[in-house]
């Protein structure tokens, strides 16, 4: 009781706000973390940019549980920052009830579609992104058996996988593609353990190139294959750095230039429907000093042609999502 | 050996406890370079300091207090029903099923439904560790333990497979209809004129709790039942003398407690997130078990123990918001804190009794 009573005092007492400068944006993370190495990561890396280039500081936060969704768009939206961007598509049903409470404050988020006036959302053409590294894989593969490792089992995961199967394919069509998910819940996102022990039963069936769309499972997946002497594929950011020579390429999908973008444009963020796609600069494949040995000028070359033909619309990749199935397996 | 006066055993001895945790808090604190008085202050501020902060410190709160009240009820008959978790679980999978798929006319009726179910889910997971205690010996720690990750994996199931609504790549159920959406405390207050923050999530739950609470201390302490509870939890063989029968007791104790753990989901099920989730409970079946200890299994000291663990848990939230400590920090503050209070309590405990007793000698030789 004394206890309580001295808190409620000194609470009166204390009188400090948490003010902060008004419209600064802020990014709310996922649960995978700040420091996937991947999803999250990437916005952090925008957020970062712009902060940088504008000598600006934002607000970030990052979630220990599913039910603070909720609490960080609204303490966020009520100390006044602005724009409030939000990495992830489990933030849909909580912005869904937010938004409308703070009409003057704009949302944005990053992978899936919130239909409220002041809200951003952004989504990427994952697809055609991951069709480019497929080709990747199967032209790098020796067994003709390439892994695809994804992380919750979703509908946007399986999309994933259904652009990496048809460039797969589209280079070898006797390929053989070894699929798994980590698992069902959000606590697929960060289980590198799980994504490692699925990587060794891959290479176990035989696949020498595994693309892991994972978030921070993706981590233990490109150890793994490091560990094991076979080629990986990050996903998302340019992971091609965290194991040099041994990580083909990375899926880049620019959520760091989602974030970038809606900072930079900060109150008068333009709201509504986003597609990033690879035509917008959204997504690519990455190449640095650390694969250049491991993409050959053929291998470049086919994949920048496809990287055109998806631009110009010649060639069009299946979307999981437009029907929820995938013509190939 | 003598008694420690009452005020030391209830105030004194927690109190010393969390100076302890606080002050190595601190120590970490300002280990990793940020400053731990003005990290006071935010958590204070932000947790009480606005009836924003209480909002959701009453909304941990209440859920703290189902399950302290649970672990308690358990505890006077020495059952230690570590899987609150799991019932709460359940017992969110009742409200689920009650809320979406009975059309309930008004709220008051969905509150009586929906916490009837949560209650009967609760209790329902509680009666088979029970009985495997009462009938074969199997110990309650381990089963009730096992039977959270049982629940975790049926909860999980069924939002993915059953409830999902297609298309939606959430694992949760589609939101309740608007007739069964509780009060606030803003909407609650509003008539009185006073005007509470309506971003907040604590709702009419928190009067539920605090019955639970009057409800658990006439259970305890004025009726048969209890006597024969705590009968049995002081020695079951002078019980089983006295024509207790173990077996029934032991059920009749774990039923309670799973009914007052799976009402725990009402709060987080019916009263916020207004669907069910994955993991709605989130940890609060553990908390519980450190909400009881401190609150020394009396729901006075529940429910003061479970508002100082609502305060940690918003206060924790407002730290991670405003200052730049990682979010694993957090979770040190708050373990610092169940470790000093519930699994370090004698290291206080015992050398304040010598004190008294020194003092006492001391008193005794004038």
């Amino acid at each position: 009781m004394t206890f309580t009573r001295t808190l409620m005092l000194a609470a009166t007492a204390v009188g400090l706000s948490a003010v902060i400068a008004s419209a600064e944006p802020a990014v709310i993370f996922d649960l995978g973390g700040k420091f996937d190495k991947s999803f999250n990561e990437s916005a952090f890396t925008g957020a970062q940019r712009w902060a940088e280039e504008n000598n600006a500081t934002f607000r970030e936060f990052e979630l220990q549980s599913d039910a603070q969704r909720e609490q960080a768009l609204r303490r966020f939206a009520e100390a006044g920052a602005n724009p409030i961007v939000m990495a992830g598509f489990m933030f849909a049903t909580p912005l869904g009830e937010v938004a409308a409470d703070y009409p003057d404050t704009k949302f944005a988020i990053i992978d899936m579609v919130v239909d409220a006036p002041n809200v951003r959302s952004v989504v990427f053409n994952e697809h055609e992104g991951s069709y480019l590294v497929g080709m990747m894989a199967a032209k790098a593969s020796n067994s003709g058996t390439v892994g695809f490792i994804g992380g919750m089992d979703i509908p946007l995961i399986r999309k994933f996988a259904c652009g990496y199967v048809q460039g797969v394919k589209a280079v070898n069509a006797n390929a053989t593609v070894v699929q798994n998910m980590t698992g069902t819940t959000p606590a697929a996102w960060n289980d590198p353990v799980k994504g490692s022990e699925l990587t060794k039963a891959q290479i176990a069936q035989g696949a020498d190139v595994v693309y892991a769309a994972a978030g921070g499972t993706g981590v233990g997946v490109l150890q793994t294959a490091a560990d094991e002497n076979i080629l990986s594929i990050g996903v998302d950011a340019n992971q091609n750095y965290l194991h040099p020579g041994k990580v083909l390429t990375s899926m880049l999908k620019r959520v760091d230039n989602a974030v970038y973008e809606a900072f930079s444009q900060g109150e008068n963020l333009q709201t509504g429907f986003n597609v990033m796609g690879i035509k917008e600069g959204g997504i690519g494949y990455a190449l640095d000093e650390h694969n250049a040995s491991l993409v050959s000028a053929e291998m470049k070359a086919a994949v920048d042609a496809a990287a055109d033909q998806i631009s110009s619309g010649a060639l069009s990749v299946h979307d999981y999502m437009s029907d929820n199935s995938c013509p190939v397996e | 050996m003598q008694r420690l006066p009452n005020w030391a055993d209830i105030i004194l001895v927690p109190f010393i406890s969390l100076v302890l945790a606080a002050v190595i808090s601190a120590l970490v604190i300002f280990g990793i370079g940020q400053d731990p008085v003005a990290a006071v202050k935010l958590m204070v501020n932000g947790a009480l300091g606005s009836t924003y902060g209480w909002g959701y410190t009453l909304y941990y709160a209440t859920n703290f207090m189902f399950t302290g009240l649970a672990v308690s009820v358990a505890f006077h008959a020495r059952l230690f029903n570590i899987g609150a978790e799991g019932q709460a679980m359940l017992g969110g999978l009742g409200v689920g099923i009650a809320a979406l798929y009975i059309p309930w006319a008004h709220w008051t009726v969905a509150l009586l439904g929906c916490s009837l179910m949560a209650a009967v889910f609760g209790a329902l997971w509680a009666y088979i560790p029970a009985i495997l205690q009462a009938k074969r010996g199997s110990h309650i720690v381990i089963t009730t333990i096992m039977f959270n990750f049982i629940a975790a994996g049926l909860l999980n199931y069924v939002l993915v497979n059953v409830m999902r609504p297609p298309a939606s790549m959430d694992p949760a159920t589609a939101p309740f209809p608007p007739a069964t959406h509780l009060p606030t405390l803003h909407e609650l207050l509003a008539p009185f004129g006073i005007s509470f923050s309506k971003a907040a999530p604590a709702n009419f739950t928190v009067f539920i709790a605090l019955l639970a609470a009057v409800f658990v201390w006439l259970l305890i302490w004025r009726t048969k039942l209890g006597y024969q509870i705590r009968a049995f939890g002081e020695s079951d063989s002078a019980a089983k003398y006295a024509g207790i029968d173990p077996v029934r007791i032991t059920v009749i104790t774990m039923l309670i407690s799973g009914a007052l753990a799976g009402m725990m989901s009402v709060n987080t099920t019916l009263g916020e997130a207004e669907r069910l989730i994955l993991n709605a409970p989130e940890g609060a079946g553990f908390i519980g078990i450190a909400v009881a200890l401190m609150g020394r299994s009396h729901p006075l000291g529940v429910a003061l123990a479970s508002i100082l663990f609502g305060f940690l848990y918003q206060g924790g939230a407002e730290l991670a918001m405003w200052m730049s400590i990682p979010r694993e920090l957090i979770i040190v503050i708050q373990a610092l804190v169940i470790l000093f209070t519930g699994a370090l309590d004698n290291m206080v405990r015992m050398p304040v009794e010598a004190l008294f007793r020194k003092l006492r000698r001391s008193g005794d030789e004038q």
